[in-house]
């Protein structure tokens, strides 16, 4: 079966004042329709880059990326991204938003009833619709998340792009909204990659796990097979076989493989206490 | 039963009606009402004090009694000019019918009042002026804001002239401003007077800074991750701009073009004194080179309408401000 999306020897170069920097070296991945794939790694590895490759947002140095037989070169609604801090237009309503990513892409094809249907039709997907009339200040950061989801979907990408979509929400907020995703994908059967850093996360959602070894020069370093059946349920799994067998594959290489050596933050004297995040 | 809400600030004066006064209430009342009665009071007994001692050649300097004093007599004269006005197109009315009744061929010809402007008209003239030019200098600002906020090159090439024009002073630009004026508006019919357009292009000159600075940075702010939506969405650079870069930018533009209408407020007072245009301006002037024994109670009168309705005027932008902005919290007092 041929691939919907193929990286083939993704490169990526930064030029800094320091001379040039290589981010990424020969990324290859392939990616099959209705697949969900995530990328996992330590900060700072180069997996949003990777993601910005496939939006179009970023322009690959070397090699390339290819959707569908066509090369990716610029952003488009059929790479549709979820942004990781929602990136909602805050002057407009939650339908609203949707409304303009519907609008610019189905305006040829969708009447003005069967926009709005269609709008209300992807809010509904999400458990939006209650709220849809409200501004991105009014709701909280997991609603808002929710419709960034909405607005991408509305655009029926061919592959569905996120970047870390769930970092910034509550355990509980995660949870649910980890539980929605998992019914859209099995409903919609959309192709997804998704960013996390999150090693229960990344088990519980994907078909693969793409494990990204630590930068300069960053590349894929192994990629798991999560043989799980669909629908899959948090609670059973917790003590499930295989998903515990696979967590700890990718805890592995994450701790132990692509161990993240930072450096200790400097305590100069005993009273002052600095607690560095670790991200 | 109807329910009546009162807003926050009323809340003291509800509780001192009804007689309940919580030690909170008193502190807000103390802090809207008795402190800012307290502070004026005790500026009128200063400058009363002082004006007192303050001997000039037309006379002891105005206390707030005197000023007062002239404000009604100044209204006095703009009821009288109104009544002289009214008079003057009853008698012409009477003229024509009565002529028309003995040559109806005979076209009439209609004669407008030419008295003197009073304060009121003044003031109105002051604020026609003060909007013409304050519009005027937001309409080349703000697509100019725009435009050096999206592109880079742009800013470079003229953030120099930018800095170099916007600390200049009204009174150094109005002479310009006269000549190219009179040299350019040759006209047998004007539809204005000269004076007016002096003072308005003076005015917008003055005050278009700071819209065009805040409008551009306003621009430039947007946020890369709306950008990133907008690319996504493929949105073409008319879309961009107005979905994206303007509701962005709005709170910014905003806070420029408060800045503006209050420096267009204070510019046009010195524009229109110069170019005798029939405002504030003027009637300061004119007062001055009048030198009765009234002009500085007078000229008094102007200072505080001055300061009065450049007041109202910010707060009527604050309005316009908290009523088409989406974020409030951009909202200064």
């Amino acid at each position: 079966m041929k691939a919907l999306l193929e990286l083939s020897n993704v490169g990526m170069k930064f030029d800094t004042p320091k001379g040039q920097f290589e981010a990424l070296k020969d990324v290859n991945l392939k990616i099959e329709s209705g697949e969900f794939v995530s990328l996992i790694g330590h900060s700072g590895c180069g997996k949003s880059t990777v993601l910005n490759i496939v939006a179009g947002l970023l322009q690959a140095t070397d090699g390339g990326v290819i959707l569908d037989k066509q090369e990716v070169t610029e952003p488009g609604p059929e790479r549709a991204v979820v942004f990781q801090n929602h990136s909602l237009l805050p002057w407009l309503s939650a339908f609203e938003n949707v409304e303009l990513a519907v609008k610019q892409v189905f305006k040829k094809t969708k009447s003005k009833a069967e926009i709005r249907d269609w709008v209300e039709h992807n809010l509904e997907l999400v458990h939006m619709a209650h709220a849809m009339h409200k501004k991105p200040d009014e709701i909280s950061g997991g609603m808002k998340q929710r419709v960034g989801i909405a607005r991408a979907l509305a655009m029926q990408p061919q592959v569905l792009l996120m970047d870390e979509p769930f970092g910034a929400l509550d355990a509980l907020t995660r949870a649910h909204l980890q539980d929605s995703l998992m019914e859209i994908h099995a409903q919609l059967g959309t192709t997804v990659i998704m960013i996390t850093h999150d090693v229960d996360e990344a088990v519980l959602l994907s078909d693969r796990i793409v494990m990204m070894t630590n930068g300069p020069s960053a590349t894929i370093g192994e990629i798991l097979d999560v043989k799980l059946p669909r629908p899959r349920d948090r609670l059973a799994l917790a003590d499930d076989p295989t998903f515990v067998r696979c967590r700890q594959q990718v805890l592995q290489f994450l701790y132990e493989k692509q161990r993240k050596v930072e450096p200790m933050p400097k305590r100069n004297s005993a009273n002052t206490e600095r607690v560095r995040k670790r991200a | 039963m109807v329910t009546l809400t009162f807003p926050t600030w009323m809340e003291p004066y509800r509780a001192l009606a009804t007689g309940k006064m919580s030690g909170e209430q008193w502190q807000a009342l103390l802090r809207q009402l008795i402190w800012p009665v307290l502070g004026i009071a005790a500026f009128l007994l200063l400058w009363q004090l002082a004006a007192q001692r303050i001997d000039t050649s037309l006379g002891q300097f105005p206390g707030p009694s005197q000023v007062w004093e002239q404000a009604g007599s100044l209204l006095d004269e703009h009821q009288a000019s109104r009544a002289k006005e009214a008079a003057f197109h009853e008698r012409q009315e009477k003229y024509i019918a009565s002529r028309l009744a003995q040559q109806p061929e005979w076209e009439p010809v209609y004669r407008s009042y030419t008295g003197a402007p009073t304060f009121f008209d003044q003031i109105g003239t002051s604020l026609i002026t003060v909007m013409s030019g304050f519009l005027l200098a937001s309409m080349i600002a703000i697509p100019l804001g725009i435009f050096i906020g999206l592109s880079s090159t742009a800013h470079a090439a003229m953030n120099p002239l930018i800095q170099l024009f916007k600390p200049v002073s009204p009174l150094a630009w109005l002479p310009l401003v006269t000549m190219v004026v009179s040299a350019v508006y040759v006209t047998d019919d004007p539809l204005v007077a000269k004076s007016f357009l002096t003072s308005m292009f003076t005015v917008s000159l003055c005050c278009l800074w700071p819209t065009l600075m805040n409008t551009a940075v306003g621009v430039t702010s947007v946020s890369q991750d709306l950008t990133n939506v907008s690319r996504v969405l493929r949105l073409n650079a008319m879309s961009h701009v107005r979905k994206i870069v303007l509701p962005s930018a709005l709170p910014m533009m905003f806070t420029g073009l408060r800045l503006s209408l209050g420096i267009a407020w204070m510019v046009l007072i010195a524009a229109e004194m110069l170019a005798q245009n029939p405002g504030l301006g003027k009637f300061v002037w004119d007062e001055f080179q009048n030198g009765s024994s009234q002009s500085l109670g007078r000229i008094m009168v102007a200072v505080i309408v001055i300061g009065l309705i450049g007041f109202l005027l910010d707060r009527l932008m604050l309005m316009l401000q908290r009523a088409l902005v989406w974020d409030k919290s951009s909202v200064q007092r």
